[in-house]
């Protein structure tokens, strides 16, 4: 690879990477800020089970995604490496 | 068996497992003293993080915090969660492709400056030393209310545990012996949250049970009993909050970011081989947590409805034997104030001041005679926070080896933690202090050396700590997030994300996020503590919840001073080229430190 060529694929590799990361982190804000706190008394109007939602959001739901977040960031990021061949050696 | 003996029993079990993992795992390199050599499978990476991250706060005191405080509480469930997310996204991958020692090397690399390395050194010590003092004085509390032993015996016997796997093993024998400490500490939490789920809704996992009916026929739901309970009893109704909407904010976000750049955290993400592996690892740390991060809300609502049901309209002369045993060791107080020998438990304090002051001698009833005044409100009981995860097994009348349990769980969580944070101090004098800045010529040999005669050093001052709890400590352990929000977190992530970033805006951005924040707190903790109420507060932020503003402070200043200065020099920025990317020109620790 040409050092222009490999310059270009680790800026695409960077844009692809801050893109999954904002989009996930979309997620985490909006399901601890937003719907755990800023909206939690009209979401508590809803229900889940025995849960008033927004209750539920803020101390159990949240944290399902957030778990759930950091696995998807985990597989999308290999995948990426993969994708612009920046992966580790074995 | 009676539960003293078992408690003696599990205990001392617990911590011969703990000693055996430090023979089998000693450290004799430099790079296994201060990140297990780079060879810590991702899976018991994350079982050590989660064992390092949870504290005697999050084992002993979380779950009643929640129980008070009902739906507040999310505070500390989200915000002990969601530091992960950022950490995993946004630090972790990255420190572990710098492949170093620490987040001083971090710092002092980077921004290519021995100053910047002190101040961060500084701020690790600093931050470090307040939480440490909380755990030594855990360990001496759990050793006192279950074993009998005056805290000043438990806090030296603590000591020489941690003094054993620390010194010796190093991170490699602290890593391995906080699995073991997870796996403790999470049986020791689950299994009474199990065992209560059951009694109480029929749903043998706890964090299900919690949105379950009531088994007792009814058909409600429990949650709902709960509201209905706590609003007759004139309290606020479980599932509402006090704290305003923007407190709530800042006091979550300080929380995020802060745990997200506590060094003790962070270091364990230096252990792993790969960048792929601390990626996943985070993963891994998060479902350990979230196991008992779920729970604990649980356990507060079944514990607030068991203590409501059981003590309100409770004649004290019928008091069952936990309740006198926790009145004696001082988590309780009963003030009669209508004279009829009945407890009746209700909203607002029941005295002035809130904590009991126990006089000499017993009243009409057999009940402690209390100093205090009491207030006009009907509440006769107070009941410390503390109580609930440590004497509910009690309260739910579970059978001893449960309650024995508890005390191995508490000491575990209490221990992993504070080895965690000792080892990032002792690294921090004999790599940070001493090779790096003032000695740079002592062998890895003198450096390990170094290392062990620091971890020492620096378990007697957490022990004397714990002993001798200075009047500050207690207060300034839950700021040591909002130091770490307001430092570390901006200049790591501008570093990492941020090629221009450089040395003058790091460390002007470092001091004022540190000194604004650790002024605000200070102002209101001690200077001016009469003031500490939203009408003084800024924009109503509490002190707790001041870091997320020193961390915006932070981030500002480094903006436009950078703006202002020189951008760093080539090599910095090829080697911020270089962590982003997790293949080619990185070499694992165990090669680089040999």
């Amino acid at each position: 690879m040409s050092r222009k060529v490999s310059e270009e694929n680790s800026r695409a590799y960077w844009r692809a990477n801050i893109r999954l990361m904002l989009v996930l982190l979309a997620v985490w804000f909006t399901v601890s800020f937003l719907a755990g706190i800023v909206f939690v008394d009209t979401l508590n109007g809803f229900r889940l089970f025995g849960y008033k939602l927004g209750f539920w959001f803020s101390q159990q739901g949240s944290i399902y995604f957030f778990v759930v977040l950091i696995f998807l960031y985990a597989w999308g990021m290999n995948a990426i490496d993969r994708r612009f061949g920046v992966e580790e050696e074995e | 068996m009676s539960a003293q003996l078992l408690t003696y029993l599990f205990v001392g079990l617990s911590f011969v497992l703990y000693i055996g993992i430090a023979i089998w795992s000693r450290s004799s390199s430099t790079s296994e003293f201060y990140v297990a050599g780079g060879g810590v499978s991702p899976l018991a990476n994350g079982a050590a993080t989660a064992a390092d991250w949870m504290s005697a706060a999050s084992f002993l005191s979380m779950a009643g915090i929640i129980a008070f405080e009902g739906a507040d509480g999310a505070r500390y469930l989200m915000g002990w969660t969601g530091g992960y997310v950022l950490l995993a996204l946004l630090l972790a991958p990255y420190l572990r492709k710098f492949a170093k020692f620490t987040v001083p090397d971090f710092v002092g690399d980077r921004y290519y400056s021995r100053t910047a390395r002190l101040v961060a050194v500084i701020c690790v010590i600093f931050i470090s030393f307040t939480y440490v003092a909380g755990q030594m004085r855990g360990v001496g509390i759990v050793f006192s209310r279950f074993l009998e032993v005056d805290i000043n015996s438990g806090v030296t016997i603590g000591m020489a545990i941690v003094f054993f796997y620390a010194v010796l093993g190093g991170m490699k024998g602290i890593t391995y012996t906080q699995v073991a400490q997870y796996c403790v500490l999470i049986f020791a939490y689950l299994v009474p949250a199990i065992y209560i789920s059951i009694m109480l809704t029929g749903n043998p996992l706890p964090m299900f049970g919690l949105g379950d009916t009531m088994n007792d026929g009814s058909g409600a739901y429990l949650l709902d009993k709960l509201d209905g309970l706590t609003t007759e009893l004139g309290m606020t109704a479980f599932t509402s909050g006090n704290k305003s909407t923007i407190d709530m904010l800042f006091i979550t976000a300080a929380l995020m970011a802060g745990t997200a750049g506590l060094p003790h955290v962070i270091v364990r993400f230096f252990t792993v081989p790969k960048v792929r592996d601390a990626r996943i690892s985070a993963g891994y740390a998060l479902v350990f947590i979230a196991l008992l991060y779920t729970t604990a809300p649980a356990v507060a609502a079944f514990a607030r409805m068991n203590i409501i049901n059981n003590v309100d309209g409770m004649a004290y002369a019928e008091a069952p034997g936990w309740f006198s045993k926790w009145e004696d060791s001082g988590l309780i107080a009963w003030s009669d104030k209508n004279a009829d020998g009945v407890v009746q438990y209700r909203g607002g304090d029941a005295l002035i001041p809130g904590k009991p002051i126990y006089a000499d001698g017993r009243g009409d009833h057999g009940e402690r005679l209390l100093g205090n005044g009491v207030t006009p409100g009907a509440n006769e009981l107070y009941i410390d926070r503390d109580i609930i995860v440590l004497a509910h097994p009690e309260i739910a009348d579970l059978p001893n080896w449960v309650v024995a349990l508890v005390a191995a769980g508490g000491l575990a969580a209490a221990l992993s933690t504070a080895a965690g944070l000792l080892l990032v101090i002792s690294t921090a004098v004999s790599h940070d202090l001493m090779k790096k800045t003032f000695m740079p010529r002592i062998t890895e040999r003198q450096e390990l050396f170094a290392a062990r005669i620091a971890a020492a050093f620096a378990i007697g001052i957490a022990g004397l700590f714990g002993i001798y709890p200075p009047g500050f400590v207690a207060q300034v352990v839950a700021f040591a997030f909002g130091l770490a929000a307001a430092s570390f977190f901006p200049v790591i992530l501008l570093g990492i994300f941020y090629k221009r970033m450089n040395r003058e805006a790091a460390i002007t951005g470092m001091i004022t996020g540190l000194a604004f924040t650790f002024g605000y707190i200070v102002y209101f903790k001690f200077i001016s503590p009469g003031d500490n109420n939203p009408s003084h507060w800024w924009f109503g932020i509490s002190p707790e919840g001041i870091g997320t503003l020193g961390m915006l402070l932070n981030f500002l200043v480094s903006l436009v001073v950078c703006r202002f200065t020189p951008p760093p020099p080539d090599e910095v920025q090829a080697m911020v080229e270089n962590i982003r990317v997790p293949g080619g020109g990185g070499t694992t620790q165990a090669k680089g430190a040999k």
